[in-house]
């Protein structure tokens, strides 16, 4: 985590440029972007750093002006508020998974089942591939189908579902079909102690797959904005929630509908030596203090070619390079999808090792 | 002995309706059979001074007797028809009297498509896996459009995306096939469910073969459909043959029809060469299922007389004597045709004069469809997401600069602006 910022201490004066970024290959991916600090100096590893247990601190965001009164929410509040507001103005909205009834395992549909009822927001059996499925089905014939899959490390089984019907139902049918009010939410990423299977990031699997949008947000107020971004976007969409965050990350959130644009990424700090790009949770280390680097302020790349379009000043052309930060397996991870669109928009040979201004390119 | 006697009561009747001629007690879609699935799925209230199990999963007796439930031990489900193999009526009071109009040919199953398909409202909606065409042409799809999808042409509704028989029509409620087999069962619950919210007095059916039965998919659709009550007709064409894989390669149980129960389903199994038990058995499952909220299953029983597909050689795996029997013996076509010839309905000549028009018009709409004009190569790019992406858009000029630059390489002009 920390590993990608230790790669960048060259030089003196090193401004790092912030980005959130969308996935490689054809998804659209909403980030937040990490605040990092570059020190003047190169010699922030001779201190030796000990860690007594993963951990972070979230940093709330300022409370938001533009989207009417908020209410202190943590992450899965948030979520409960966003499907609170949709079931209220949407009739044909339902909510269906394993356990959503008495308000699910991370407690995000708490209360709902009681509002809105049974037929709204209900139990299936335990079966991932019917889930998304059944959502498909229901998405295809008009619904509004919110569907939970109570781990992201559970989503396998309906990997078929997604990736050959799901993203592919509206380009195979002419346009005569579309499952686009279908959105997927699952709990992702590392927690400490979930170990193999209550820990996984699989979004690179999704990011490779057009036709689908893959959202990951970094707090409540995003994490709202973007779940209802998701719900009205008519493209299928899987909203990965990191469940660290769940109850660690509070914030005063809008309790009224509101959007978050799912094609921009978010700039976090501005800069001009380095593009930094994280998503998730990865977006809330605060890595100035272990780090010794600099905040600096970053561009707003579109999801599709991370560093070239909308980079304006901030793209790794103007910067120098890119770095990535994300809580996946590097394995290869969901990075060398940057590196390549990097590589192919930004320079004219994939291998140059080099920026301008003779600045190491990281990834 | 109080195990036997435990299995009768779940099977008594059924062993009992065995007996008899098939075709008359069958017709009632089980509802005098023991396998009262309407009392299993409801959890009994939890009363800890009765001796009776308590357990919330099963409502159940005790026995004291170790003995298995031996699969097969009795008699498969029995087969509801109402016309034998040369077209004479058994039960009179099961010939529904003349609703069906049309013929399609999908070589052996066209009973399957036209009885069930004619016992379905317009406004019903059809998930098929890409051996139903007969239902689609009974809505009324036109022959051009049939071939427009088979040759990817211009005229293709689907754009040409797709290979040959994934047709798929929005006006008439049939959603565009995929290759993937059985992912359209689970959908079909969920399109079910949606509907049933609605409360429209919409179905709608799901049609899959003997082989896609065996995917994760269909027990996930199943089991989805029974417990959230969705007014589904699961319509399973036995036909034999998954490819060449047999059906005693597919399964070692009752079929497709035996698992209904075990959903807590209702089910039942017809000869699907007889197009009115299959219009009759369809009808009756409709009228329930949104009457009802409850699934159905029926389970067709079929023979699939043509090869898998233009790339199949089924003499690799089955005789031709087998295959002569089917065609010559049972075939829905033929019995149907004895069943109207017997009324002066038709004759041979309107055989002959129908074969040759039928011939004729098939003809033509394929010359038709080849002289069409592909669609245009934009299409590629368009509806991956419902708006065009930046991504999308640069390859799609990209593909532009390279077909211009090569464009001695490439027919342009056989394809669409």
């Amino acid at each position: 985590m920390a590993a990608a910022a230790r790669f960048f201490t060259r030089g003196a004066h090193s401004k790092l440029s912030l980005v959130a970024v969308g996935g490689g290959g054809g998804a659209h991916c909403s980030f937040g972007a990490a605040l990092l600090n570059a020190s003047p100096t190169c010699n922030s590893r001779t201190k030796t750093q000990r860690r007594h247990a993963a951990h972070f601190t979230f940093q709330p965001d300022p409370v938001p002006t533009q989207y009417g009164p908020t209410q202190k929410m943590n992450l899965f509040q948030s979520i409960t508020s966003a499907l609170d507001n949709t079931l209220a103005a949407d009739p044909t909205a339902v909510i269906f998974g394993e356990d959503v009834a008495f308000g699910g395992v991370f407690r995000c549909t708490v209360g709902l089942r009681d509002k809105y009822g049974k037929d709204r927001v209900f139990n299936t059996p335990l079966c991932e591939q019917g889930i998304v499925g059944f959502g498909i089905g229901a998405a295809v014939a008009g619904a509004t189908a919110i569907a939970e899959i109570q781990f992201a490390d559970y989503i396998y089984p309906a990997f078929d579902q997604i990736v050959n019907e799901a993203a592919k139902y509206r380009y195979r049918s002419g346009n005569l079909f579309d499952c686009g009010n279908l959105t997927i939410r699952a709990p992702w990423g590392c927690v400490g102690h979930g170990s193999l299977y209550h820990s996984q990031s699989p979004e690179a699997f999704f990011a490779h797959c057009p036709g689908i949008k893959v959202v990951i947000p970094r707090s409540p107020v995003q994490a709202k904005g973007l779940l209802l971004s998701c719900i009205a976007d008519q493209n299928p969409c899987i909203f990965f929630e990191p469940k660290i965050l769940y109850r660690a990350a509070v914030e005063q959130v809008p309790m009224e509908s509101y959007t978050i644009p799912l094609s921009q990424a978010e700039v976090l700090e501005e800069g001009s030596d380095v593009t930094l790009v994280a998503w998730g949770t990865q977006a809330c280390a605060d890595e100035r203090k272990e780090n010794n680097l600099r905040g600096v302020k970053g561009a707003k790349p579109s999801p599709h070619d991370p560093c070239a379009e909308g980079s304006g000043k901030h793209g790794p052309r103007e910067t120098g390079g890119v770095m990535r930060g994300h809580r996946s397996t590097d394995h290869p991870a969901l990075g060398c999808g940057y590196r390549l669109q990097v590589g192919g928009e930004n320079w004219p040979f994939a291998h140059q090792p080099r920026g301008p201004n003779n600045r190491r390119l990281c990834f | 002995m109080a195990a036997v006697s435990g299995i009768n009561k779940m099977y008594g009747v059924c062993l009992h309706a065995v007996r008899v001629t098939a075709g008359l007690r069958a017709a009632r879609l089980l509802q005098h059979r023991a396998f009262r699935v309407g009392a299993v799925h409801q959890q009994q209230p939890f009363d800890s001074s009765l001796e009776k199990p308590q357990f919330p999963g099963a409502s159940a007796e005790f026995i004291d007797n170790l003995e298995f439930i031996q699969p097969n031990v009795i008699s498969g489900i029995p087969i509801y028809r109402v016309m034998d193999r040369q077209g004479n009526i058994i039960n009179p009071s099961q010939d529904p009297q003349g609703r069906i109009s049309f013929y399609m040919t999908n070589y052996g199953e066209e009973g399957t498509h036209i009885g069930s398909a004619a016992a379905l409202d317009p406004n019903d909606i059809v998930f098929g896996q890409y051996r139903e065409a007969g239902v689609l042409m009974y809505r009324g799809f036109p022959l051009d459009m049939f071939m427009a999808q088979c040759y990817a042409n211009a005229d293709d509704l689907g754009k040409g995306r797709q290979m040959p028989v994934h047709y798929g029509s929005k006006d008439l409620n049939f959603v565009t096939i995929s290759s993937p087999l059985a992912t359209q069962i689970p959908q079909a619950a969920g399109a079910a469910y949606a509907v049933k919210r609605e409360n429209m007095n919409r179905a709608v059916i799901c049609y899959f073969g003997e082989g896609a039965a065996s995917e994760g998919d269909a027990h996930a659709g199943f089991n989805f459909s029974a417990t959230l009550e969705c007014p589904l007709i699961f319509f399973c064409r036995n036909n034999g043959y998954a490819i060449s894989t047999p059906t005693n390669e597919q399964y070692r149980g009752d079929g497709i029809a035996a698992r209904g129960p075990g959903y807590g389903m209702m089910s039942i199994r017809v000869d699907g060469n007889d197009v009115f038990a299959v219009y009759n058995a369809t009808k009756e499952a409709r009228r329930r299922a949104v009457a009802e909220n409850q699934p159905f299953l029926i389970e067709a029983m079929t023979y699939r007389i043509g090869h898998h597909s233009t790339s199949d050689d089924s003499s690799a795996y089955r005789s031709v004597d087998e295959v002569n029997y089917w065609d010559k013996q049972d075939h829905p076509i033929s019995r149907l045709r004895h069943y109207m010839t017997a009324r002066s309905w038709w004759s041979e000549d309107d055989e002959r004069s129908w074969r040759k028009q039928s011939r004729k018009m098939v003809m033509e709409a394929f010359e038709k469809a080849e002289k069409r004009l592909k669609p245009s190569p934009e299409l590629l790019f368009t509806d991956v997401y419902q708006e065009m992406t930046p991504n999308l858009d640069k390859q799609r000029q990209s593909m532009w600069r390279h077909v211009q630059q090569y464009k001695e390489h490439y027919p342009l002009d056989l394809y669409d602006k």
